[in-house]
């Protein structure tokens, strides 16, 4: 019965034809641009940047073809499939490698070439006085083409791929400057949690096949019904699992925010705007298993919930730009997993918040990379204050941003935010009240971190004219500061040319900041995304262009029931709690001088904000050290338990093997003595029983 | 082609007599060159003849083995020189024609194989005493014909015969040019691989004795004795099957009997270590997978357990020991347990998809393990030590040997789009529908994987330069280490400037003949990554056959399993 109706709700799935028909290209020419960049080597240092750009640009005009000769298509024929050949495949199993292209699948696809071509031209700028620009290039390509592959794919094996080829592209990036310790961990950190969520993932797909013997969508999602409830609601959990790890969900949200060792405009790209939203993507994809298992609903929406107030609270506490916005992107993508894990109401809400996040946090970041670029790569927002008279063209364009982001009226967290805060007060009393209210709450903890940082870096006292830059990114004090706990090591001044003060050697920025507004390549894909994040919100959301455009791929959106408050009040609650955070936000750092040194004596909350709510200490508890001491524990046991046991045999046994161990000539001798007296066995055992 | 698999048994053989002739008449370096030179066209050759052979095979045909030859050796006891092909005996022929001649060329034609005065430090890869390749080439092919003709034995005697007979090539070549610990990690791979083969020559008699009793006529045939499995019952298969099993999982090795493989894998030299590790290892699994399951069918079931449990044990084991090792030699040893691991879950799980699996998975494993120890030969050359501490930031001053040391880890850790990917994923999805508690551990391993080639990798190539090997002594050492107490910005770029430029001329990075020596390998990283399934089109029909021949129903059928 209920496999009838699944299959029923799902649209047919026709072949891909016409433009679509070499969909490929889309995944091809980023691919092909980073392996020119990495096998080109040095040679392509002086064009790599164009190469970059134009395989991007590429794809995403070949994306808006196919985008609109989907939108010509009826909507029932919207969901087409690309089959390629056959990856691997052996007995029952056979794994394709092909691309799904539907409404959902060319949505994403707009969304990474679009932002990614944004991003990649403003890297250009950002990045032109990095000697490895062209390696950045090809490893932000790299990405492009796992993402691509990652929500084009049209079996979970081929998501499995972009999934860990965008963790890899990701773990070089986040490594790029190799020479700081801790963007090496950073990035190791990164690869690790995002492995702890493929197994779930692979999991998952193990089950599946198990279950039905594939592993591609259409026939995994026509037969869903097939599978048990315990079962669906098993694989449902198992891929919330890969979700959290890729997306920063918790209990794996600890690496997100280490993530941001990397340059700036990855922070953009990978870590707000793209890959980072894969989770919501895998939900949104897998829904006609999560619809069947409404466990594994309350499980996602459960873990939205948390996560965003998680982030929110954190992101509250934090001094360094660039990590108070990765806590929002963890709270962020916190709210469009409560919606997609709400079911048909929620999906094209949580989509519609995720195009509109990717446009307005991706120009946050971009405008933060603006500002570092101005102030000598500083991150630290007590060291600014009353840069929008310095930066005007990024001050615009942040405010924009800022603005959708805490859901300013008419622009486009307004509409996003509210879908999903509308649809998360539905459902029963506990369930309404507990959803809505931490999404609501979230929004008003949104408009305190955000106004707060804005205050500190672009209003209020230019407190960096009092100060010197802090150089190097791998100086040790940048390390020190990242850990606040540890000592301050390193920070003497032994050195084989005496003693110098701190900064005299300092060539490129001598004595002071010099905040500077960035150059127009950067400018300019820095305004597109703020207009971006003014209106597409607005256009998304009204008239449900969004949710009619999707219909085919997630199905129809459904009404919000028994929601605990008035739907219709959801805008003016919303926008209550905006002015009280931002108000609060205003009474305590606007209007009072913010100290350069970061307070010591703080209460609690703010203690444990600091701390990642403890998601560090935990992590390293309860697996890094008990890790740890299995691990010397099995070192003992494997030189002295298993290795030890068998010399000691050996020694008892042969008595004479040390001394055949010093002599080559008399081993070998030895091992023929023995060779003979085994045939010598052999033979007498043969004749024995073939004489008779 | 029977005549030809004649023929790619007995190319390297005397390919290797010839090398060793012109090493002892040369005397000197001049015959040492020459040596080299013909022992690499002589792989190239082989190369192109089994590339033939496998042009030849037909993976559809009927019949278990391909150009079957036998011709009767000693009559008495009815034992053949008989030979025959099934689809996992030639995958690994093809990998160990792809595997020599590369460690041919790096051993006698790169820089880091040149015969320096030896640093003194375990496991260079530069050979003691400066003795010059050629010796080396000539035992290496050796071993190639011996490993040919056993992977392509259809008697059992034959294939005990050559068991033993390929130790004594390796013996030398570790003993003779390997690092400071040489003889003891020889004698030790020794004693252990030999110990295991009196224990399946016990098993064999065995399998004689009772063909004899139950059929009336006793034989080693390969065929026969499978079909005698059938006869046999739990009683007498349990005590066969051990015997077997434990030389096989000595050389696999599974834990607890895989000590010797550090040390031999640290001790032997590069390209030593490459086949000990890539190809003569995967006698063992070859060995389950022909001998075991086929012939003990029964206890083959009810032993599995134990296998499984051992495998188990070693995917998460050797995964620990791996992130914990100080040398990267003995890391290379230890990331390989946890790969047979692996194999062997998959081998004893019981399915098409598992069994498929691991038969690539050997191939796939030889191909990474060769990328991995290769670069860290290419690395260990330049530094003078393969200690992982010795060494820190050389991404920055030989970033294409950093680049390929990443693909290397890549391929170790599976990573989707790598060849590893393939064979890893099929035997855990095989796996999974028989033995999930199993599964899930070894899936766990994966996330090891990652952090112990990760972690390798940050200590080793990224951060700061750090390390003797990388900085070297004198004058610029001082200043690299008064690096450590600098926290001043400006002065300490300067410094890391200077430590930096004097590194990387000191120090260097690939040259072009290396690049050319890996870049095959990385090829098929990625060749066989996404498109593997032409090697499975050779495998699965003797998985299917062997399937068959255990008896037991593959678990998952065309639309999942049976509800």
């Amino acid at each position: 019965m209920l496999a009838l109706l699944a299959a029923d709700q799902l649209p047919p799935v026709g072949p891909a034809t016409g433009a679509a028909s070499a969909a490929w290209v889309l995944v091809a020419l980023p691919a092909l641009g980073a392996l020119v960049l990495f096998l080109g080597g040095t040679r392509t240092d002086r064009f790599g940047h164009v190469v970059g750009v134009a395989t991007v640009l590429g794809s995403f005009v070949y994306g808006v073809v196919l985008f609109v000769q989907a939108l010509a298509l009826p909507g029932e024929e919207r969901v087409r499939d690309l089959p390629l050949y056959e990856w691997f495949g052996s007995g029952s199993l056979s794994v394709e490698f092909g691309l799904r292209l539907d409404p959902l699948s060319l949505t994403f696809v707009l969304l990474i070439t679009g932002v990614g071509s944004l991003i990649h031209i403003y890297s250009v700028g950002y990045m032109s006085h990095d000697e490895h620009r062209r390696k950045f290039f090809a490893m932000l390509n790299l990405f492009v083409a796992s993402m691509l592959i990652l929500v084009l794919g049209n079996g979970f094996l081929t998501l499995y791929l972009g999934w860990e080829g965008v963790g890899l592209a990701s773990y070089l990036l986040i490594g790029f400057y190799v020479a700081r310790p801790l963007a090496a961990s950073a990035a190791k950190k990164a690869f690790l949690m995002n492995r702890v969520g493929d197994v779930g993932l692979a999991l998952a797909i193990f089950i599946l096949f198990q279950q039905l013997g594939t592993t591609q969508y259409t026939e995994v999602f026509a037969r869903a019904g097939e599978m048990s409830t315990g079962t669906l609601t098993a694989v449902t959990l198992l891929l919330l699992l890969g979700a959290c790890g890729k997306s920063g969900q918790f209990p794996l949200q600890a690496w997100l925010p280490d993530a941001m060792e990397g340059p700036t405009p990855v922070s953009a790209l990978i870590h707000a705007a793209t890959m980072v939203t894969a989770g919501v993507y895998l939900v949104a994809r897998t829904h006609p298993l999560y619809d069947l298992a409404p466990t594994g609903q309350l499980a996602v929406t459960i873990v939205g919930a948390v996560t965003l107030l998680i982030g929110a609270i954190v992101g509250c506490a934090y001094d360094d730009i660039k990590k108070v916005l990765a806590y929002s992107t963890v709270s962020q993508i916190g709210y469009m997993m409560l919606a997609v894990g709400l079911g048909p109401i929620g999906y094209a809400a949580g989509l519609a918040h995720l195009l509109a996040h990717g446009f307005f946090k991706a120009g946050l970041f971009l405008g933060a990379g603006s500002v570092m670029h101005g102030m000598a790569d500083e991150t630290d927002m007590r060291r600014f204050g009353g840069l929008w008279r310095h930066l005007p063209i990024t001050f615009g364009t942040f405010t924009l941003g800022y603005l959708a982001l805490i859901g300013f009226p008419f622009l486009s967290g307004f509409y996003s935010k509210d879908a999903i805060i509308e649809a998360s007060l539905g459902g029963s009393l506990t369930r309404g009240w507990l959803l809505g209210g931490a999404a609501l709450l979230g929004a008003g903890l949104t408009a305190f971190y955000m106004t707060r940082l804005m205050l500190m870096t672009f209003f209020g006292a230019e407190r960096w004219r009092e100060l010197t830059p802090r150089r190097a990114p791998w100086d040790p004090q940048a390390e020190s500061e990242a850990r606040p706990q540890a000592p301050e090591a390193g920070h003497g001044t032994r050195s084989d040319q005496g003693s110098t003060p701190i900064g005299e050697l300092d060539h490129s920025a001598p004595h002071g900041y010099h905040p500077h507004e960035s150059p127009s390549v950067m400018t300019v894909p820095m305004i597109l995304l703020a207009v971006g994040s003014a209106g597409a919100g607005a256009f998304l959301v009204i008239g449900e262009r969004l949710g009619g455009w999707l219909e085919p791929a997630v199905g129809p959106v459904g009404e919000v029931s028994d929601a605990v408050i008035p739907t219709g009040l959801v805008p003016g609650i919303a926008s209550v709690l905006m002015v009280l955070g931002a108000g609060i936000a205003y009474l305590s750092v606007g209007r009072k001088p913010v100290p350069v040194e970061r307070p010591a004596r703080v209460s609690w909350p703010v203690r444990a904000a600091r701390a990642d709510l403890y998601a560090n200490a935990i992590n390293e508890g309860l697996v890094a050290r008990p890790g740890l001491w299995l691990s010397r524990a099995l070192v003992y046991l494997d030189n002295r338990g298993v290795d030890g046991a068998v010399n000691g045999t050996a020694a008892l046994l042969g008595g004479a093997s040390g001394r055949a161990r010093r002599t080559q000539t008399g081993f070998v001798r030895s091992y023929a003595l023995t060779m003979l007296g085994g045939s010598l066995v052999l033979v007498a055992a043969l004749l024995a029983v073939t004489l008779p | 082609m029977s005549a030809l698999l004649l023929v790619i048994i007995l190319v390297p053989l005397v390919g290797a007599a010839v090398c060793g002739a012109l090493v002892r008449a040369g005397a000197g370096p001049k015959g040492d060159t020459t040596a080299k030179t013909v022992g690499f066209v002589v792989s190239l050759v082989e190369l192109v003849l089994v590339a033939v052979v496998w042009a030849m095979f037909v993976p559809a045909a009927p019949t278990r083995f391909q150009g079957e030859l036998s011709v009767a050796w000693i009559p008495a006891f009815g034992t053949r020189f008989a030979l025959g092909i099934d689809g996992i005996a030639l995958v690994m022929i093809a990998l160990l024609a792809v595997l020599v001649p590369i460690v041919i060329a790096y051993t006698s034609f790169t820089r880091s194989s040149e015969a320096s005065a030896a640093t003194g430090r375990g496991g260079t890869g530069r050979f003691p005493d400066g003795r010059g390749a050629g010796g080396f080439v000539a035992l290496m092919l050796s071993l190639q014909g011996i490993l040919v003709a056993l992977f392509a034995a259809t008697d059992v005697f034959l294939f005990y015969v050559l068991f033993e007979v390929m130790l004594v090539p390796m013996y030398f070549i570790i003993g003779r040019f390997g690092g400071a610990r040489r003889q003891y990690a020889a004698v030790k791979f020794f004693l252990y691989s030999f110990l295991g083969g009196l224990l399946m020559l016990g098993s064999i008699i065995g399998i004689y004795v009772a063909s004899g009793t139950r059929l009336g006529q006793a034989s080693f045939d390969w065929t026969t004795l499978q079909h005698l499995a059938a006869q046999l019952p739990l009683s007498t298969q349990i005590p066969l099957f051990l015997g077997f099993f434990a030389a096989f999982a000595i050389k696999a090795p599974l834990v607890p009997l895989h000590t010797w493989l550090p040390d031999a894998g640290a001790e032997a030299p590069i390209g030593g270590g490459v086949i000990l590790v890539g190809v003569l290892d995967k006698v063992g699994v070859f060995g389950f997978l022909r001998y075991c399951l086929p012939l003990f069918p029964l206890a083959s079931q009810s032993l599995a357990p134990l296998a499984l449990v051992l495998s188990v044990i070693g995917v998460i084991y050797g995964a620990l020991l791996a992130a914990m090792q100080t040398d990267m030699k003995r890391f290379v040893s230890y990331t390989s347990i946890a790969h047979f691991g692996f194999i062997g879950l998959g081998i004893f799980a019981f399915s098409q998809q598992a069994l498929a699996g691991s038969s690539l998975y050997m191939v796939n494993h030889g191909i990474s393990t060769a990328m991995l120890f290769l670069v860290v030969g290419m690395l260990a050359a330049r530094g003078g030590s393969s200690r992982i501490a010795d060494y820190g930031g050389v991404g920055r001053i030989a970033p294409v040997l950093s680049g390929l040391f990443l693909v290397a880890g890549l391929t170790t850790l599976s990573l989707p789009g790598t060849n590893s990917f393939v064979s890893e994923f099929l035997v855990l999805l095989g796996a999974w529908p028989r033995e999930p508690v199993y599964t899930v551990i070894a899936t766990v391993g994966m996330i090891f994987a990652a952090l112990y080639v990760l972690w390798v990798f940050q200590r080793t190539m990224t951060r700061p330069l750090r390390g003797e090997a990388v900085l070297g002594g004198g004058p610029g050492a001082a200043s690299a280490a008064a690096l450590g107490g600098v926290s001043d910005g400006g002065l300490r770029d300067m410094l890391e400037d200077d430590a930096s430029a004097r590194a990387r001329a000191r120090f260097g990075d690939l040259t072009g003949r290396e690049i050319g020596v890996l870049a095959p390998l990385v090829l098929l990283i990625f060749l066989l990554g996404f498109f593997p399934q032409p090697v499975l089109d050779i495998v699965n029909p003797a998985v299917s056959a062997t399937m068959s021949e255990v008896g037991v129903a593959d678990p998952v059928g065309p639309n999942g399993v049976a509800r």
